[in-house]
C-alpha cells in the first residue's frame, strides 16, 4: 500500500520508497522509514495532498506520495 | 585575525532566519513565510558586545547541503570555497526548536565541513508552549558547540547570541558526526589525496557537487574518473548518508528533547486551513482576497493621490507665475516637475500593493495558494511554485523572475520566466488607473462595488489568463526529460510582522521612485527637448505665420490662436515627426501620433507612459499649464479626426497593448541573466509584441 491511497484522517508508517531520487528529498525533509504519517487534507481539486509527518505539515503531489510505501 | 568577523547564517526555510538577520544587522529587508524567499545574497553588519564588527551573510534556506534548486546551491558554494569572498569565519546554524530533529540534519552536514559553528535554537518560546522541553546545556555538550536559545519574534536571547559569537574560537570544536568515510571509502581517500584535505565529508561532498564549484573546473575530469572507477552512485549515497545522520541524531537527542505532548499542536493552524483551503470555499476566498486588494489599491489610494496630483498642478501653475519665463523654467516645470509628478503619484498604490503581498507571504497564506493552485498550474505547464513568481509579477517581473530559481524543474522554470512579464506589474498600474479614470464612469455596481475597480481587476484577470494560455502553448513546444516535483513545507499560520510590512512598503516605494524615477526623469527631459524643438527653420516659419495672423485679429481670439500655434509646433517637433513616422502602423489600433510618442518612450520602461503624456500635453497646451494630466487628456482631440481621442475603444485598445507588450528593459536584461542566453529574451520580446499588437487591433476594430 502506498501513501496516495489514504484518505484524509488516515495514518500509516513509512516502510520504503520506490523511487531513489525522490527518497533522498523526502528523507531530508523528515519522511524516514519508521516515521508515522497522517494525511491531513486534499487540495480543493484533490491534488496535491497535505500530510503531517515528523512534527510538521508537508504537501506533495499524489504521484509523489505514490512512491512512499506504507503499512 | 581580521578585524571583521565573517558570519554565515544557515538554516532550513521558515526558521526565522531572515528575521534574525534583520534583528542582528538592523539593515532590514524583505522576509516572508514562503520557502526560499531569500534568493539574493544579503549582507549586513552588526556590532558585537566586545566592540568587534561582524559581517553577516544571509544564505538561502535549505533542508540539506545537497541543492534541489538553483538558489540552494549557493549555500555549498559559499561554505566549501575558501576563496569565495563570502567564505565565513563562523557559521551560525539556525534551527526551529519546534522541529529540532529535521532541522539538525543540515547542522550535522555543516558541522562536518569543520568550520567553527554556533547552533541557534529559534522559536524556543513556541516550543515551550507546545510542551517541548530542550536541555540546551546537554545538547551543547553532546555536539561540542555553543548552543543559544532565542526567539527572534519576541526578540529574546539576542544578547546571548552576540556574546556567543564574540566568544567563539577560530578553531572548530564540534564533535565528529557519523562516519562518512564508510560510505565510499576508496573514492574519498583518492579525493583527499587529490585536493589535499583530511576531511572525509568535504571529500565526499566534492564527489557529489564538484560541478558547482568553479575553482575545481580544471579537475572535473579527475573527479569523474574517480567516480567511475569506484561506481559512485550519487542518489544511493545521499540516501545512505541521510539515514546515517538521522540515526546519529536520534542518539544525540535522546534525553535532550522531552515532548510532554501536553498541548495539542497545530490546532489553530488546522482550523484556519479547514476554511482557507476548503474544497468549496478555498478558491472563493482567494478570489475575494484578490478583489479586496485591488479595491483597496483603488479606493484607499484615491485620497493621497488626489492630494499629490493637485499639489503638482499647483506647483506648476505657481512656478509659471513666479519664475522668470524662459527655456530653463519651461524645461524645469514641463519636463522635470511634470515627470516627477507622474512618479510620485503612484507611491500610495505601490505601497498598498506591497503591504498586502508582504502580509500574504508573512502569514503563510501564499504557501496555501501554491498548494491549492498546483493542479491547475500543472495542466498549463507550470507548477504550484510558479504561483509566487506570477503573483509577485503583479508587483514587478524582475524580482519574480529571479525568484523562479526556487523551481527545481528546468522546463517549469523556463515557462514561468517566459510568461511572468505578461502578468500586469505595478508599472502598468499607472497606465491602467489613468486610462480607466478616463473611459470608465465612476459609478457603483450593486451599490458598493466600484466599476472602475472592477475594470482594473478585469485587466489583471486578462493578463493572468494570457499568461496561462501562453504557458500552455509553451508546454506543448518545449521538450524536457526531467520530471518536475512539488514537495513543500506548509508553515503554520502566523501573525504578520507589522514592522516588516511597513518596511516593505517603504522599501518598495523608495526603489520605485529611485529606479523608475531615474529613467522617467531622463525620458521626460529628452522628450521635452524633442517636443520643444524641430528640425531646420520649421519653428521660425510657424512663429512668423502666427505673428502675421495675430496682427489682423482682436485680443479675444489670440488665446485660441496660442493653442493652435503650440499644437502646430508640437506636430513639427522632432517628437511629432517621430510619432508621425510610426502612425500608419498604429492607426488600426486607434492610436494617433501623440500616443505613438508614448509607445516609443515606453519601450524603455512602461512607467514612462504617464510622464510622456504629461509632457506632451503640457507642451501642447501652450502657456495654459493649469489642470491635471487627466483633465488634459480628457479634452484631447484626435489629431486627425478632431473627435475626442480617448474613447472607450482607444482607451481599451491602449490598455491591452500595455498589458501584453514587453516594454521593460530591466526584464529583458534579467531574463538574459537568468537563462544565460539571448534566445529566451528575444523569443519573449517577439511573442509579446505580436500578442500586444494583435490584441489591440482586434479590440479596437470590434469596439470602435
Amino acid at each position: 500500500m502506498n501513501l496516495s491511497q489514504l484518505n484524509p484522517g488516515e495514518r500509516g508508517t513509512i516502510v520504503a520508497f520506490t523511487d531513489l531520487e525522490m527518497s533522498v528529498k523526502l528523507m531530508e525533509m523528515g519522511c524516514l522509514p519508521g516515521e508515522l504519517v497522517e494525511v491531513e487534507r486534499f487540495a480543493p481539486l484533490g491534488d496535491p495532498i497535505a500530510i503531517r509527518v515528523a512534527g510538521y505539515q508537508l504537501c506533495l503531489r499524489k504521484s509523489e506520495a505514490a512512491v512512499i510505501i506504507i503499512s | 585575525m581580521a578585524d571583521i568577523i565573517k558570519i554565515a547564517l544557515v538554516g532550513n526555510p521558515n526558521t526565522g532566519k531572515s528575521t534574525l538577520f534583520n534583528l542582528l544587522t538592523g539593515l532590514n529587508q524583505k522576509i516572508g513565510n514562503f520557502p526560499g524567499i531569500t534568493v539574493d545574497k544579503k549582507i549586513g553588519y552588526c556590532k558585537l558586545s566586545s566592540g568587534q564588527q561582524a559581517e553577516i551573510i544571509d544564505l538561502p534556506g535549505t533542508y540539506s547541503l545537497y541543492p534541489k534548486s538553483k538558489d540552494e546551491s549557493v549555500v555549498f558554494q559559499v561554505l566549501a570555497d575558501k576563496q569565495n569572498v563570502s567564505h565565513p569565519d563562523l557559521i551560525v546554524v539556525i534551527a526551529d526548536a519546534t522541529n529540532l530533529r529535521r532541522n539538525l540534519l543540515l547542522y550535522t552536514q555543516v558541522a562536518d565541513l569543520n568550520l567553527p559553528v554556533i547552533l541557534v535554537l529559534n522559536m524556543t518560546d513556541m516550543a515551550q508552549k507546545e510542551g517541548i522541553n530542550i536541555d540546551v546545556n546537554k545538547l551543547s555538550e553532546r555536539l561540542g558547540v555553543q548552543v543559544v536559545a532565542i526567539s527572534a519574534r519576541s526578540k529574546t536571547g539576542l544578547d546571548d547570541l552576540k556574546q556567543a559569537i564574540a566568544h567563539t574560537t577560530r578553531i572548530a570544536t564540534q564533535e565528529k558526526g557519523p562516519d562518512m568515510n564508510m560510505l565510499a571509502a576508496e573514492a574519498i581517500e583518492e579525493v583527499k589525496a587529490m585536493v589535499g584535505t583530511d576531511n572525509d565529508y568535504y571529500a565526499l561532498q566534492l564527489l557529489h557537487q564538484h560541478e558547482h564549484l568553479d575553482h575545481f573546473a580544471h579537475q572535473y575530469d579527475q573527479f569523474e574518473t574517480i567516480e567511475k572507477n569506484h561506481h559512485f552512485e550519487t542518489s544511493k549515497l545521499q540516501a545512505a548518508e541521510t539515514i546515517a545522520r538521522y540515526r546519529y541524531l536520534s542518539t544525540v537527542l535522546s534525553g535532550v528533547i522531552e515532548d510532554t505532548g501536553a498541548v495539542k499542536k497545530f490546532v489553530m493552524s488546522d482550523r484556519i486551513d479547514a476554511v482557507l483551503t476548503n474544497r468549496f470555499w478555498g478558491f472563493f476566498i482567494f478570489l475575494f482576497i484578490l478583489f479586496f486588494v485591488f479595491n483597496a489599491i483603488f479606493s484607499w489610494a484615491a485620497y493621497p493621490m488626489d492630494l499629490i496630483e493637485e499639489s503638482f498642478a499647483w506647483l506648476t501653475t505657481a512656478g509659471h507665475e513666479n519664475l522668470p519665463p524662459g527655456i530653463l523654467t519651461d524645461l524645469f516645470l514641463d519636463g522635470v516637475v511634470a515627470g516627477l509628478g507622474g512618479i510620485v503619484i503612484f507611491i500610495p498604490q505601490i505601497a498598498i500593493l506591497f503591504a498586502f503581498i508582504s502580509i500574504l507571504e508573512d502569514t503563510g497564506y501564499m504557501s496555501r495558494v501554491t498548494f491549492m493552485m498546483d493542479k491547475i498550474m500543472r495542466k498549463f505547464g507550470l507548477s504550484g511554485r510558479s504561483v509566487v513568481p506570477m503573483i509577485g509579477s503583479i508587483a514587478c517581473a524582475v524580482p519574480s523572475i529571479m525568484s523562479a530559481r526556487t523551481i527545481e524543474s528546468w522546463k517549469d522554470r523556463i515557462i514561468t520566466i517566459m510568461v511572468a512579464p505578461l502578468v500586469s506589474c505595478s508599472a502598468r498600474l499607472p497606465v491602467y488607473t489613468l486610462l480607466i479614470s478616463l473611459i470608465i464612469p465612476d459609478t457603483k455596481v450593486l451599490g458598493f462595488v466600484s466599476l472602475q475597480a472592477l475594470t482594473l481587476m478585469g485587466m489583471y484577470v486578462i493578463s493572468i489568463v494570457a499568461a496561462i494560455v501562453v504557458a500552455f502553448v509553451m508546454k506543448l513546444i518545449i521538450k524536457a526529460k526531467e520530471k518536475s516535483y512539488f514537495i513543500m513545507e506548509l508553515p503554520v499560520y502566523r501573525m504578520p510582522r507589522w514592522g516588516n510590512v511597513l518596511y516593505t512598503m517603504y522599501e518598495k516605494s523608495k526603489t520605485f521612485v529611485l529606479e523608475a524615477g531615474k529613467v522617467i526623469i531622463a525620458i521626460s527631459i529628452v522628450l521635452w527637448v524633442l517636443a520643444s524643438y524641430g528640425p531646420g527653420d520649421r519653428f521660425q516659419t510657424i512663429e512668423k505665420k502666427y505673428a502675421q495672423i495675430e496682427l489682423q485679429k482682436d485680443s479675444v481670439q489670440i488665446s485660441t490662436l496660442e493653442k493652435d500655434k503650440s499644437a502646430e509646433k508640437l506636430e513639427n517637433s522632432y517628437a511629432g515627426i517621430l510619432g508621425h513616422v510610426i502612425e500608419p502602423s498604429i492607426r488600426p489600433l486607434g492610436f494617433d501620433w501623440k500616443i505613438g510618442i508614448a509607445l516609443i518612450t515606453s519601450f524603455a520602461a512602461r512607467e514612462a507612459f504617464v510622464g510622456t503624456m504629461a509632457t506632451i500635453y503640457s507642451v501642447d497646451s501652450g502657456d495654459g499649464n493649469e489642470g491635471t494630466i487627466r483633465d488634459k487628456m480628457r479634452v484631447a482631440k484626435d489629431a486627425n479626426t478632431g473627435l475626442p481621442l480617448f474613447t472607450f475603444a482607444t482607451g481599451f485598445s491602449l490598455m491591452l497593448f500595455y498589458a501584453f507588450a514587453m516594454q521593460c528593459m530591466s526584464t529583458v536584461a534579467v531574463v538574459y541573466r537568468e537563462t544565460k542566453s539571448w534566445k529566451w529574451p528575444v523569443i519573449q520580446l517577439i511573442y509579446m509584441t505580436v500578442l500586444a499588437y494583435v490584441a489591440s487591433l482586434i479590440a479596437y476594430q470590434l469596439l470602435k
